[in-house]
């Protein structure tokens, strides 16, 4: 990587020093030229000759910036759609680099033969009705199989995600990811309310909901290998986007409006390791929607777990009633029976007197 | 050798600025409040070239922290003060200020106003055959509330909460709430205050274009005789009409949220320990009335650039443009279909999937007239005599840059691959080429190419050529591999890229270097274009009549036209504007305004008929002139 620099450094330098002293050398015949009204000039062989210079070493440039940074870019997709995703990147990429380099090519080579010289004249070619007709369509038909693909695919990763998929919810925040997941009994997840958020409860978790009572959360994201996911998206101030970029997932967190994105991950953490050769590699949440100063900073640590480890992760995780029991004053009496079977035995008597008058200042 | 001319010159010069001074026109009269549509397009020139490097001043700065993260920046504490904190590092918010100004002034004031600004009001009475304007008075309102909104936009810089922050999108609830981000006090209150004059300086100047090409065209000349620079002009303007209104919309909904305690974008928002009473909102319809503008606002800044180009690369190819009419019926098409294009930018902002599809397949629709634009150019230059002014060599670079930026426009208008890439450096990578550096070049080139009638006077075809060759290569160097940077993951508006993890931010540091450093040179470069130009105003060798041996009406006013353009009567237009090298003519281009009856032996047999109807044309002079004595 460091030569890269180096090296397009030398080349952006020699190809500027060429044209520098291909117009200094060439000037002597320019002051003959600047007497008269013509617009051409001595340069103008020197800035056809720069055409295809730029030609060649900017092919070479390109080809050989794209071999050295190709081992930085980003592995092999950890999740199934990815590898559709990146197929049809790969082949998208391979479709438009022949149509960049063939036009380029084209420009510039018609650029240096074409240079003026005085014994030619211009054809006068104005139209070509059949020529015209060749690369309107030609696209066109290009054009027609990608979108194809692409909506196919579009399509897919953006269907209803399948009724045994893994549910858990994150929620972006200035700045940081909240995740909860549906706990270890209904393994659903409850509601929640903007307006219940405190300092605890810092995902407004209803706790009306009989569902909330068993939710846990968690810093980090863990993920079963090879079970479907849904990630139901929240934002709590700003907008913000969940980028998983070796799962290729990306969804804007919108406040007030549910998202979602559904995937399967097919490579554990490990794995991806082992196949990297790095052993403190690890899968990242990013966020790729500016969101204030810390930005570029708000990620959280993804896992991807076999099934079983996923499982035994989740077993050993406590609901959020069990670590934080003066959230049971906010149970409604009818369902406090199965609320407080979550509640260690000690020391919920003192506690739940203070939760209302906490509830009060919080709301507010 | 050009100072011994231009000591001469000298003398001439202050002789000469008061030849045509008709009305007795006073300075302010004549350089400030000036409703002649010349003076008015140079206004909006040195505006646009003044905020250009501010503009790229601001991207500079943001590149230092970029390429060099370590780098102590204390000696920028003279100019940036406290956004240099003590550790001597940019601040962080300043960091987004920065980008979010850098895209604001760049995409606006440079490229929508200085470019269509400048050249629409320059070019379309020059080469229409117009005396000026429609309305010379609303042509001077555009530019003063143009004026206005830049002085605002430009005081938010030295605010203490900085200016706005939020990205050049300014989406909200981040831009809505000044306890989100200090940029989104009052330096966002200013923004939308600039922008609102901003819009009604771009109506009052679109309305304008609009009735200037449909009522003043010169006697015959029809719509199909127009040269393209003019139907780009039209087209931008019926899109700018159409699409800066929803922005205005847009903003005017946020100005409500931010000051009034409405909902239009805000909804079950907690911030900062306090739940906000909003609800119902959606920040996604600002996304929809933002970017119902920001497309179109795209071939806003793209298509006059187009148009320029096709100009200027028919006239020194020294042949006819290839395809006229395809090249006026894809610019009539990616007219159109910018305006349902829009939630391209959207695809993974939680809207509706399946209008995610019905976006996608519209989107890569508008490749195709594109690519035909493309190839139309190509052929132009095939078999053609090429002669390479720093105004051609341009318009070869536009097209370049039109082409590689274009080409990636087809993977990210592709929902499924935009989930990726959406929000990294290859989207950044896209747009600066297609449209960032394909506009500036078309601003050059134009420049370059119509600066002998905006003057009199010659810029020097050496620097020129110095010029472009350090942009062309400059801009190659900085967007090209920001495509890696992309596929590598890496997301835009980032401080720093600590967090990606992974090594990520070791893996690209070197090129994050280089991209900086070709920045930096090819921003330092344009330093020889503001010389060329500032010199060549008062010092360039004296322009001849027709120094690109063009074919369109404003090379037959005198080289310094003066108000109302034409001295006598004004030419009429017989012919296209791309009679170059016409077999069996002596010269190798045939004016707009010479009859076919005068070049029998170059006429093509459909042209002969023209002939009876040049009488036509002739008796529409009593009706043309009379239109202006009303």
């Amino acid at each position: 990587m460091f030569y890269l620099i180096g090296l397009l450094s030398v080349i952006f330098f020699a190809l500027a020093i060429t044209v520098i002293s291909k117009s200094i050398k060439l000037n002597k015949s320019l002051v003959a030229d600047e007497n008269t009204d013509s617009a051409l000039d001595a340069n103008n062989n020197a800035n056809a000759y720069g055409m295809i210079i730029f030609w060649a070493l900017g092919t070479i440039a390109g080809v050989w910036s794209f071999l050295v940074a190709k081992p930085d870019f980003l592995p092999v997709a950890a999740s199934e759609h990815g590898l559709r995703t990146d197929t049809m990147f790969w082949v998208s990429m391979s479709i438009v680099t022949l149509a960049f380099f063939l036009t380029n090519t084209l420009l510039l080579f018609f650029a240096f033969k074409y240079r003026y010289n005085k014994d030619r004249k211009a054809t006068f070619y104005p139209v070509n009705h059949k020529l015209e007709l060749i690369w309107t369509v030609i696209p066109a038909i290009v054009m027609a199989i990608l979108v194809f693909t692409g909506w196919r695919t579009w399509r897919d990763i953006t269907s209803q995600a399948p009724s045994d998929a893994v549910v858990i919810e994150i929620t972006g925040h200035q700045f940081g990811w909240y995740v909860r997941y549906g706990g270890n009994d209904d393994n659903q997840l409850g509601n929640y309310n903007y307006k219940l958020i405190d300092e605890t409860n810092n995902i407004g978790i209803d706790f009306t909901d009989k569902h909330s009572f068993d939710d846990f959360t968690a810093t980090e994201l863990h993920l079963p290998k090879g079970k479907p996911v849904l990630l139901k998206i929240h934002a709590q101030d700003v907008l913000h986007s969940v980028y998983l970029p070796f799962h290729r997932v990306k969804m804007d967190a919108v406040p007030g409006m549910p998202t979602k994105f559904w995937f399967t991950p097919n490579i554990s953490t490990d794995e991806m390791r082992a196949k990297l050769g790095k052993k403190d590699f690890n899968f990242k949440l990013n966020c790729t929607e500016i969101c204030g100063r810390g930005h570029f900073g708000m990620a959280i640590t993804v896992f991807v777990d076999e099934p079983e480890d996923y499982k035994k992760w989740c077993a050993e995780q406590k609901p959020f009633l069990a670590t934080n029991p003066t959230y049971l004053a906010k149970v409604p009496e009818n369902l406090k029976a199965k609320a407080s079977k979550y509640i260690p035995a000690e020391p919920v008597a003192v506690d739940s007197s203070a939760a209302p008058a906490e509830e009060a200042v919080s709301v507010n | 050798m050009s100072t011994a001319t231009s000591h001469a010159e000298e003398v001439h010069t202050h002789a000469h600025d008061h030849e045509h001074e008709h009305h007795e026109l006073n300075f302010w009269t004549k350089y400030i409040f000036s409703t002649d549509h010349k003076t008015i397009a140079k206004q909006y020139l040195i505006s646009g070239i003044i905020w250009a490097f501010i503009g790229g001043s601001l991207s500079i700065i943001f590149r230092l922290q970029l390429g060099f993260p370590e780098m102590q920046l204390d000696w920028l504490r003279p100019i940036l003060g406290e956004w240099i904190d003590e550790g001597g590092k940019l601040d962080k918010e300043f960091y987004l200020a920065l980008v979010t100004m850098h895209g604001t002034i760049m995409v606006f004031f440079v490229l929508t106003a200085g470019l269509s600004g400048t050249f629409s009001n320059f070019l379309i009475p020059l080469q229409i055959g117009a005396r000026d304007m429609a309305s010379g008075f609303i042509n001077m309102l555009s530019y003063w509330f143009f004026f206005l909104s830049s002085m605002i936009m430009f005081a938010s810089l030295f605010l203490e909460t900085g200016p706005a922050s939020g990205g050049w999108v300014i989406y909200p609830p981040l831009s809505a709430l000044p306890q989100a981000m200090p940029g989104s006090g009052l330096g966002m209150t200013m923004w939308l205050t600039a922008m609102t004059f901003f819009i009604i300086s771009s109506l009052m100047g679109g309305i304008n274009y609009i009735c200037t090409v449909i009522n003043l065209r010169t006697r015959g000349m029809t719509f199909t005789k127009m040269p393209l620079t003019i139907w780009s002009f039209f087209f931008t303007a019926i899109l700018g009409l159409l699409s800066f209104p929803v922005l205005l919309s847009a903003a005017l909904l946020l100005i409500f949220d931010r000051s009034f305690g409405t909902s239009f974008y805000l909804s079950e928002i907690y911030i900062q320990g306090q739940a906000l009473p909003n609800m119902g909102g959606s920040p996604i319809l600002y996304q929809h009335l933002f970017w119902f503008l920001g497309h179109p606002e795209v071939y806003i800044v793209l298509l006059p650039a187009l148009g320029m180009t096709s100009e200027i690369i028919a006239t020194n190819s020294r042949k006819p443009i290839f395809g006229y009419r395809a090249m006026i019926g894809s610019m009539m098409g990616i007219t159109v279909l910018a305006f349902i294009v829009w939630a391209h930018h959207m695809f993974v902002t939680g809207m509706n999937p399946f209008l995610g599809s019905v976006f996608m397949f519209l989107t890569l629709i508008i490749a195709v007239p594109s690519a035909v634009k493309a190839f139309n150019y190509i052929t132009t230059l095939w078999k053609g005599n090429l002669i390479f002014t720093p105004a051609m060599l341009f318009s070869i670079g536009l097209v370049s840059l039109f082409i590689s930026g274009g080409v990636t426009g087809i993977i990210l208008g592709n929902s499924a691959l935009d989930i990726n890439l959406h929000d990294t450096y290859f989207v950044v990578a896209h747009f600066h080429l297609v449209m960032g550096a394909a506009s500036f070049f078309g601003l050059m080139a134009g420049v370059y190419h119509w600066f002998p009638k905006m003057f009199g006077r010659m810029m020097n075809k050496t620097l020129g050529y110095i010029h472009f060759w350090f942009t062309f290569v400059g801009v190659y160097m900085v967007f090209f591999p920001m495509h890696y940077i992309g596929i590598a993951g890496f997301p835009r508006r980032y401080y720093s890229f600590t967090a990606v993890g992974n090594d990520g931010a070791a893996a690209f540091t070197d090129m994050n270097s280089f991209i900086s450093i070709a920045a930096i040179i090819t921003f330092s470069a344009q330093a020889i274009f503001a010389w060329n130009f500032f010199y060549s105003i008062f010092k360039g060798k004296r322009a001849p009549q027709n120094p690109w041996n063009s074919t369109t009406l404003e090379w037959t006013t005198p080289i310094e036209p003066g108000h109302g353009n034409w001295e006598g009567e004004i030419p009429a237009v017989y012919r296209w504007p791309y009679d170059y090298s016409k077999p069996g003519s002596d010269v190798d281009f045939i004016p707009q305004n010479v009859p076919f009856s005068a070049t029998k032996s170059s006429n093509l047999p459909e042209e002969e008929a023209e002939i009876a109807r040049e009488k036509d044309i002739e008796g529409l002079l009593g009706a043309q002139n009379e239109s202006y004595n009303r």
